[in-house]
């Protein structure tokens, strides 16, 4: 086990290099000029002036020596400073980040509450009427975009209920709820189908049969073995699904004014600070990455019957 | 082709055809189907309830909205098919490519893409269409960038495991040209998982591109696109909801009859089991 974890760590680094590099290179392919960018709001600036600029910020240099001495601020926390407000980007990153985590962390917890739950049901009435109820739901909600729903909760809960507020704010525990929901509603949608599909392939295995011909109570069948054999496809959803939850806080936070790393980029975006930019997107990588490591590793914790190394590294 | 597609097996996904056809020649006669002009400014009927003379209301600049839903079928579902048949085209010629020859070209292409496949994809793509200055071709892009790794994968996972079967190496020996093994012997057996999941990933896509639209990164004002008329109609939710309705619905039914299609496609193929 520990010749594997610290084989899968020497596996990340070429990737953490791939990955610092594309984005680093992509900002080179910027529709305009960092410099230009910066001296857009004062205004006339002489050339030289933004010589003198591209030249303190080593623009000047080659492509590579760029990337070298970017990727060391990467690595020691000293990613230059926004364009736009002049502040440390690692410091504005830091400042944004528990919002974005706590939002994330209230619709992964909403998303199991129901999808457990309603997947574990769906399986159990297979075929019958909650079943059908249960899928259509699902179906649903895997088809509705989130920035569509994001809007109609605010329309008909907030604006026009009136129960929640419809800009979040820091001192009110409610705000939270909405975005939380509007991004628990698609990822729900997709648990609850494979928790289902997870849990009718376990009900058919023979152990259930045997415990079942033993007299095991079938609520114990259920929570005890077959949701301990589910957790595998749980972590793995998980794991999957924070790749596609960090995109979508970025769609969440802004309709929601979230004060979080999301909305933090599409501003950032739209004003084109490329510093804060790029610290996004590598941290979210970054994130995306550990998250898949830590995975990858808890199988290997729970389920001894996955080879190490043997699996599909081509 | 014709004869397949009547037989038993094959008949389930008639109904989902259709649907996804008439969709799809919705969005190719856009032009000619809309009842008023979508992009015809008229400051005196602005913001318009539903009902009348325009049956999804109208925007602020008094556009028929209705109009404006089907004009924006165009936009948003053209770019997302043609967006989709490029990613997969692309990613499986890779994919094939990979598979077939192995050697170094291979080993770069399939670790450049695990380093495509460990950003995730809607962060790479709002960065990458925001750096490109955004736009609808910007915002295709970026998605096709972050998109192909997983098509050229799965073609090249599929390749691996025919390379060595007994009818290539026959096909070999009777001085078939790569060409036509690749088009007679390999294309047929990479095809079908390739159409399942492209046909599942149509929703996803869909969502994607109007999604970055509805950021401002795709289809720019006054183009009539399904993500960035929800944009627009954003700061006006309270004052005129319906504004948002039209697209959003459009968007909605558009995803769910492709994702119909897919589930069915997979069922019918039995790709899974394979």
């Amino acid at each position: 086990m520990r010749k594997y974890v610290f084989q899968r760590f020497l596996q990340l680094i070429p990737i953490l290099v791939g990955i610092t590099f594309l984005t680093f290179g992509m900002m080179q392919f910027a529709a305009d000029d960092a410099v230009d960018v910066m001296f857009e709001q004062s205004g006339g600036v002489t050339e030289e002036v933004k010589a003198a600029k591209r030249a303190e910020l080593g623009l000047d240099q080659a492509f590579l020596v760029q990337y070298g001495h970017w990727l060391q601020g990467v690595v020691t926390g000293d990613m230059g400073r926004s364009y736009i407000s002049g502040k440390l980007v690692f410091d504005t990153f830091m400042d944004k980040m528990p919002a974005t985590v706590e939002l994330m962390l209230a619709s992964v917890g909403l998303t199991l509450l129901f999808a457990i739950p309603l997947g574990i049901y769906a399986a159990v009435r297979q075929n019958r009427w909650p079943d059908y109820i249960i899928r259509f739901l699902t179906f649903v909600g895997n088809s509705l975009p989130n920035f569509f729903v994001g809007l109609l909760l605010i329309y008909f809960l907030a604006l026009q209920a009136g129960l929640f507020p419809v800009m979040s704010s820091a001192d009110n525990p409610l705000s939270v709820v909405l975005p939380a929901v509007t991004l628990a509603i698609a990822m729900g949608a997709k648990y609850t189908r494979q928790i289902r599909a997870v849990v009718l392939e376990e009900l058919a295995k023979p152990y259930v049969a045997g415990a079942r011909a033993r007299g095991v109570p079938e609520r114990w069948i259920l929570w005890r073995d077959v949701l301990k054999s589910s957790f595998i496809t749980i972590i793995t959803l998980l794991a999957l699904s924070v790749g596609s939850l960090l995109g979508g806080t970025a769609i969440v936070e802004s309709i929601f004014m979230w004060d979080g790393v999301g909305k933090m980029a599409v501003d950032a975006i739209l004003m084109r600070d490329y510093p804060l930019i790029q610290s996004y997107v590598v941290w979210m990588s970054f994130i995306y990455v550990s998250v898949n490591l830590a995975a990858d590793l808890l199988y290997h914790y729970f389920d001894p019957r996955i080879r190490y190394g043997k699996g599909d590294n081509a | 082709m014709k004869k397949l597609l009547l037989s038993p097996r094959y008949r389930a996904l008639w109904p989902y055809l259709l649907l996804a056809g008439a969709l799809l020649l919705l969005a190719v006669f856009a032009p000619w189907l809309t009842p008023q002009d979508p992009y015809v400014q008229d400051l005196s009927i602005s913001l318009q309830p539903p009902g009348g003379d325009h049956l999804l209301g109208t925007d602020r600049y008094g556009r028929d909205l209705l109009s404006r839903v089907i004009a924006g079928s165009q936009t948003t579902l053209c770019a997302s098919l043609l967006l989709l048949v490029f990613i997969a085209v692309v990613g499986s010629v890779i994919g094939i490519f990979c598979g077939y020859r192995g050697g170094w070209a291979d080993t770069f292409l399939m670790r450049l893409s695990d380093v495509f496949l460990a950003f995730p994809e809607m962060v790479f793509a709002i960065a990458v269409a925001g750096v490109l200055g955004g736009g609808l071709i910007q915002a295709a892009l970026a998605l096709a960038l972050i998109g192909w790794p997983k098509y050229a994968r799965l073609a090249r996972g599929l390749v691996l495991t025919i390379r060595t079967a007994p009818y290539m190496e026959a096909a070999r020996m009777a001085g078939c040209s790569t060409l036509t093994i690749l088009w007679q012997h390999v294309t047929p057996n990479v095809a079908g998982p390739i159409l399942v999941t492209a046909a599942l990933n149509v929703g996803t896509i869909i969502m994607e591109l109007a999604g970055l639209s509805f950021l401002g990164l795709g289809a720019m004002p006054p183009t009539a696109e399904w993500g960035a008329m929800m944009n627009n109609g954003r700061s006006m939710l309270q004052t005129a909801p319906w504004i948002i309705l039209g697209p959003g619905v459009a968007i909605f039914v558009s995803v769910a009859i492709f994702n119909l299609l897919g589930d069915k496609l997979r069922d019918v193929l039995d790709v899974r089991r394979k």
